[in-house]
């Protein structure tokens, strides 16, 4: 029986192993409270994204609401020309281009970070490098052979992948060779407020609920220290 | 004193429709054992969970649209776009989950105290159709949100039907209504999954507690309450199921909804598990995901099916692995019910069900690889060598004597109080006590004060007493 215990425990954990592998994702810095990321993080998806991806389930007006932005400033600054504020973020690009020049229609973006997560997201825009012989001269640590070209490849500017050696084995490192518009620092937090709109489009709720949980659940514990004095009350007289 | 025009009102229902006789029937003259525990809050909860549903799942449907073309984009419609819509949806697919929850935990209770036996087989039996109707309900509802694990998870269950030798290509084509899931499969889905297996639940849930109440409900001592009565006729152990199940099944229900809430609030996708994250990406028939899982709850059969290296034996074991749970009342030949007085070898045989149960439940989340693969097939037969070795060994069970009368049961107030006496015994204990030196202060206080630092050697005594108390009491 000892034995029989052992042997699962170390199966168990040998699986737990195996399943980290792959390549080590980079952390987001998601923060939904903070208006003037999700401000900027819409801005360069309107600029950088939106060309290729729709957002359909997103309307301009809730985003507006949500991260504090005035409705005018909002279709000024953020929203592409002529769009309305109860438009959905619509791409501006057809479907039977799409797969004319990419092969496949790009996805829509409006669930991204729930089904693939912010820290893949995070860590898929910036592991971009250059891989001469490939169809888009590009390639990506993360998602190899990906269809996308590397959108943000004038602000990062272009990145080698170098093998390294260490005791531990091998890992692939990607250093920057020519640099782009931004500092590294300026692009980890460009992406990062790109990821973190990303986040709140994922579901716009979730402050709220967050919010509202609170009170529910302060609800629940006064009501269970009522039904609990109740039934107290009433079980009085059972022995 | 003349009668108020409400009150005769209210008479003239009661003369003519039974309302008094079924609340006496059922509720107010009902009599059940007086020592429930923890394990019989389930029952109640599992009704709390099938009212959300259906109140949850009516008001999805009024935005709801099974159409393969509409289907995703209206679930993300209700999230964004309807009032309080989100909410509701996390009611229901929260709910869904809570809902298996409660019911294995539900049929753990029946099985370990023996609620499974005469003269309750028929509840069991009952019980045993709600289990499959509510897999059916919640297969059918899975496929609804039109997600990439929605439609894969379908395709990969309803191709199982081909491999019926024969009739087998034809049976599925007909379920599915097309060579593969498509539209046609999501409108049939969707009619079952809102009406009729529902009406089929409650009415298995109406006959599941008339059952009940007609033989009375079992308790932890496997003890039939009804054989000492008091002069009135009652049961002496039992108490009107109204008011005080009544009022301690809300308090069930408070801690319940906690859990609920918390999840709903925090946690909506409970890592994957509740909403699979492959699920946010709308199905695509020319798309195969790299791994696909279906929802945890079925996860255990899933891995029983995985483990036959033959499909049709792969389904016939997975729909034995449902059947032998049927035969449950036949196969134990045990005169005793409670786990409490039964024997050491039917303690240890639940204790590697359930951990063989949870372990086929991991691996089915998992991608198959040869470990696992031969780690499912060994918990798979301990899972029905639990069943069907069931005849031989409770025969030799060597039970203990069962008692006349109820034990009696602690309060928590009672609970917490031993605990309070043992507490200071138990840090004394894992603890040691060194004088604190201190250079600086009045030398008359020299030795004065003591600071606790963990004693190991302590904590390990403390371990290894608990480790023989469990294992103790598999005997």
């Amino acid at each position: 029986m000892k034995n029989l215990i052992a042997l699962l425990l170390f199966l168990g954990l040998s699986f737990g192993a195996a399943a980290s592998e792959g390549v080590e994702l980079q952390e987001a810095r998601i923060n939904l409270s903070d208006n003037d990321s999700l401000q900027r993080g819409a801005h360069h998806f309107v600029t950088y994204c939106l060309g290729c991806h729709s957002a359909k389930h997103m309307r301009y007006l809730r985003i507006a609401l949500d991260v504090g932005v005035d409705q005018k400033k909002m279709l000024k600054d953020i929203a592409p020309e002529g769009a309305s504020i109860y438009d959905q973020l619509h791409s501006a690009m057809n479907k039977h281009d799409a797969e004319k020049w990419f092969g496949v229609q790009p996805p829509d973006l409006s669930l991204i970070a729930r089904s693939r997560g912010a820290d893949w997201l995070y860590s898929y825009l910036k592991s971009y490098y250059i891989e001469p012989g490939s169809p888009r001269g590009v390639n990506n640590l993360v998602y190899e052979d990906t269809a996308m070209p590397n959108p943000l490849w004038q602000l990062q500017g272009e990145q080698h992948a170098e093998i390294r050696k260490t005791i531990w084995g091998e890992y692939t490192k990607l250093v920057i060779e020519e640099p782009g518009a931004l500092s590294e620092r300026e692009f980890d937090r460009f992406v990062n407020d790109l990821v973190n709109f990303l986040v709140y489009v994922g579901e716009p709720v979730q402050l709220e609920r967050e919010r509202m949980g609170k009170y529910v659940i302060f609800f629940l514990l006064m009501f269970l220290v009522i039904a609990y004095l109740l039934k107290k009350e009433y079980w009085k007289d059972v022995h | 004193m003349k009668p108020s025009r409400l009150s005769e009102c209210g008479n003239w229902v009661l003369d003519r429709f039974p309302v008094t006789k079924f609340w006496n029937e059922h509720m107010a003259h009902y009599y059940a054992p007086k020592n429930f525990n923890f394990w019989y809050f389930f029952g109640s909860l599992a009704l709390l969970v099938l009212v959300n549903q259906i109140i949850t799942g009516i008001l999805l449907t009024m935005n709801y649209k099974p159409d393969a073309k509409l289907a995703f984009d209206s679930i993300e419609y209700i999230m964004r776009d309807v009032p309080w819509g989100w909410l509701v949806r996390y009611m229901h697919s929260t709910g869904a989950s809570a809902f298996f929850i409660v019911i294995y935990l539900h049929m753990f209770r029946g099985i370990m105290y023996g609620s499974f036996k005469h003269p309750r087989e028929l509840i069991w039996i009952f019980g045993m159709l709600l289990f499959v109707a509510l897999m059916a309900e919640a297969f059918m509802g899975y496929l609804l949100p039109w997600g990439q694990m929605s439609y894969w998870g379908a395709q990969v269950i309803i191709s199982l039907f081909s491999a019926i030798p024969v009739i087998g290509d034809d049976l599925s084509l007909w379920i599915r209504g097309d060579y593969v899931i498509a539209d046609a499969t999501l409108n049939r889905f969707f009619a079952f999954h809102v009406i009729a297996v529902p009406l089929v639940l409650v009415m298995l849930v109406f006959m599941h507690i008339v059952a009940l109440h007609e033989v009375g409900s079992n308790n932890p001592d496997g003890i039939e309450i009804k054989e000492s009565k008091d002069p009135w006729g009652h049961p002496v152990d039992g108490i009107p199921f109204h008011p005080y199940y009544t009022v301690k099944d809300i308090v069930g229900v408070a801690v319940f909804l906690l859990f609920f809430a918390t999840v709903i609030f925090y946690m909506p996708e409970m890592g994957g598990y509740f909403l699979e994250h492959a699920n946010f990406i709308p199905a695509d028939p020319m798309k195969t995901p790299e791994h696909i899982a279906p929802v945890w709850y079925f996860t255990p059969f899933y891995s029983i099916l995985r483990a036959i290296p033959d499909k049709f034996a792969g389904v016939i074991a997975m729909g034995s692995s449902i059947v032998v749970l049927f035969l449950l009342p036949w196969l134990d030949r045990c005169p005793v019910k409670s786990i409490r007085y039964r024997g050491g070898i039917f303690k240890k045989a639940l204790f590697l069900f359930v951990a063989s149960f949870l372990a086929l439940g991991y691996l089915g989340t998992q991608p198959v690889t040869p470990v696992a693969t031969t780690l499912a097939r060994l918990f798979t037969t301990i899972y029905f060598g639990f069943f069907l070795l069931m005849p031989i060994y409770t025969r030799w069970e060597k039970t203990k004597p069962v008692p006349k009368s109820l034990t009696k049961v602690l309060s928590l107030e009672e609970k917490l109080h031993t605990l309070e006496e043992q507490l200071p015994g138990l840090i004394e204990e894992i603890t040691e006590k060194k004088p604190v030196s201190t250079e600086i202060g009045d030398p008359a206080f020299k030795g004065a004060f003591f600071s606790r630092r963990p004693n190991p050697e302590g904590m390990i005594n403390v371990i290894r007493r608990a480790a023989k108390k469990a294992i103790g009491s598999l005997d």
